[in-house]
């Protein structure tokens, strides 16, 4: 077992996770520190998503445990954990009642703001992912799909959390939206600092965004390393995913660090 | 038009019967949604309930409506009045589409949508008030619309065990071979029937999400 590390913020400890005869986690073990973006990278069944929603309790490991700012997610109030930590969804789930302004302001609003302060800061996460202020009193299927998965991230951004869980959050749109999304995404966490644990299978978007890329393969981390040493790795693994991958990666990766 | 002297003439007794009716159809239909909704998102969210309540539900439908009143006359309390017998009958009726449609329309809201709720750190209640309700509202009120037109319909054979209602002109009219008198009892019944269809119908549109 690796040593604790005071600065992890959240930091998976020997995690198994069974579902019926399935092992669909075992021995994983990871740590992400304050700040930086790490991103799981395998490929469908790997074991990306389970490990993500171990985070937020929406599932509970089989065994071992997952600290967050150092302590168990176990032994916190479910809700309180919840709500410190942004979550967003390739299928966004945005509540098709309620309007993009009310949507955004849900998290602040059940965790009892003033009706200025939720407004202000609506207006303000809308302008923050690039949103126009007249989309404020839509509703989700008048948003075209880049649309809402900006306010997939305000909503997600809303009460300030210090983490962040993405799960393939851009995976379902046009090349041209995800390129402008995770060029959007670089700058905003260079602004906010948030603790970034982000879910693709997508090796360009890993060499992007990441600041360390964590390799699962069947339920376990293969290895994890820097974009800029992923792409000179020998890991069969890793290296099988650049060769699939091919050409223009190298300006990815370079992108991510900067 | 004999009929509509017929009923012109006996217009007290038309309206009162009416009235009777009505009590009937309302008491049984509010009842049923006061069992039929909890139990809906009962079984929407433990699935193992599932089979069993709407296993019980539809063979409660499928006991023929005189037997049911029937069966229930000896039964204490219930028995002493008829009207009570048959609020509880037609109560026993109205269930099964107001749990199926519950259920459906619960079952029905997006994965995704509750996934993010869940993972916002809405509580279970506020899921289900703010997201999921909201969201089946007019699912299940197309169940509490067919509930009623059933109901209206049912409501009158509860006049067979004295329950009163519209079922009076009808069974009486059927004694005396009385076509004139069936039709006072059947022509209000039916349109009771059509303005509880549209009335409903109206209300599922405008809680409509979107």
């Amino acid at each position: 077992m690796q040593p604790a590390s005071a600065t992890a913020v959240i930091e998976f400890r020997d995690i198994s996770y069974r579902v019926a005869d399935t092992q669909v986690l075992s021995g994983f073990n990871l740590q992400v520190q304050g700040g930086e973006t790490v991103v799981l990278l395998g490929r469908s069944g790997s074991g990306k998503t389970t490990s993500l929603k171990l985070v937020n309790r929406l599932l509970a490991p089989s065994s071992g445990e997952i600290r967050v700012n150092g302590m168990s997610n176990a032994e916190v109030d479910l809700i309180r954990l919840r709500r410190s930590i942004g979550y967003v969804i390739q299928d966004v789930g945005l509540f098709p009642h309620f309007t993009i302004e009310r949507n955004i302001g849900l998290v602040p609003k059940i965790q009892g703001w003033p009706q200025e302060r939720i407004r202000a800061r609506v207006e303000d996460l809308m302008q923050m992912v690039g949103l126009t202020p007249e989309i404020a009193t839509r509703y989700a299927h008048q948003l075209s799909g880049g649309q809402r998965q900006r306010v997939g991230v305000a909503r997600a951004l809303a009460a300030d959390p210090e983490i962040l869980l993405m799960d393939e959050p851009f995976g379902a749109l046009d090349p041209l939206t995800r390129d402008e999304l995770q060029r959007e995404f670089l700058l905003l966490q260079q602004r906010l600092d948030k603790t970034v644990l982000f879910v693709t299978h997508d090796l360009h978007e890993a060499l992007r965004l990441g600041s360390r890329i964590a390799l699962m393969e069947a339920g376990q981390l293969v290895t994890v390393l820097a974009p800029g040493e992923f792409l000179r790795s020998t890991n069969p693994l890793a290296s099988a995913y650049v060769r699939a991958f091919g050409g223009g990666l190298e300006s990815a990766a370079n992108r991510g660090t900067s | 038009m004999n009929v509509f002297r017929f009923i012109l003439q006996n217009h007290d007794q038309v309206l009162e019967l009416t009235l009777e009716h009505l009590r009937l159809v309302g008491l049984s239909t509010i009842f049923a949604m006061l069992i039929g909704i909890p139990l809906g998102i009962v079984i929407a969210h433990r699935p193992r309930f599932n089979k069993p309540v709407l296993a019980s539900a539809n063979i409660i439908q499928t006991i023929p409506s005189l037997a049911l009143f029937g069966f229930l006359l000896p039964v204490p309390w219930l028995g002493d009045r008829a009207d009570r017998l048959a609020i509880l009958a037609l109560t026993l009726y109205a269930l099964l589409p107001i749990i199926r449609n519950t259920y459906t329309g619960i079952r029905g809201v997006d994965a995704a949508v509750i996934e993010a709720g869940r993972g916002m750190g809405l509580t279970e209640s506020q899921l289900l008030f703010q997201v999921e309700l909201p969201l089946a509202v007019s699912v299940i009120l197309s169940g509490v619309r067919v509930a009623v037109v059933i109901s209206v319909g049912l409501a009158t054979i509860a006049a067979a065990i004295g329950a009163g209602g519209l079922g009076e002109f009808i069974f009486r009219g059927l004694a005396m071979v009385d076509d004139r008198v069936i039709l006072a009892g059947a022509i209000p019944a039916a349109l009771m029937a059509l303005v509880a269809d549209f009335s409903v119908g109206w209300l599922e549109r405008r809680l409509q999400p979107q």
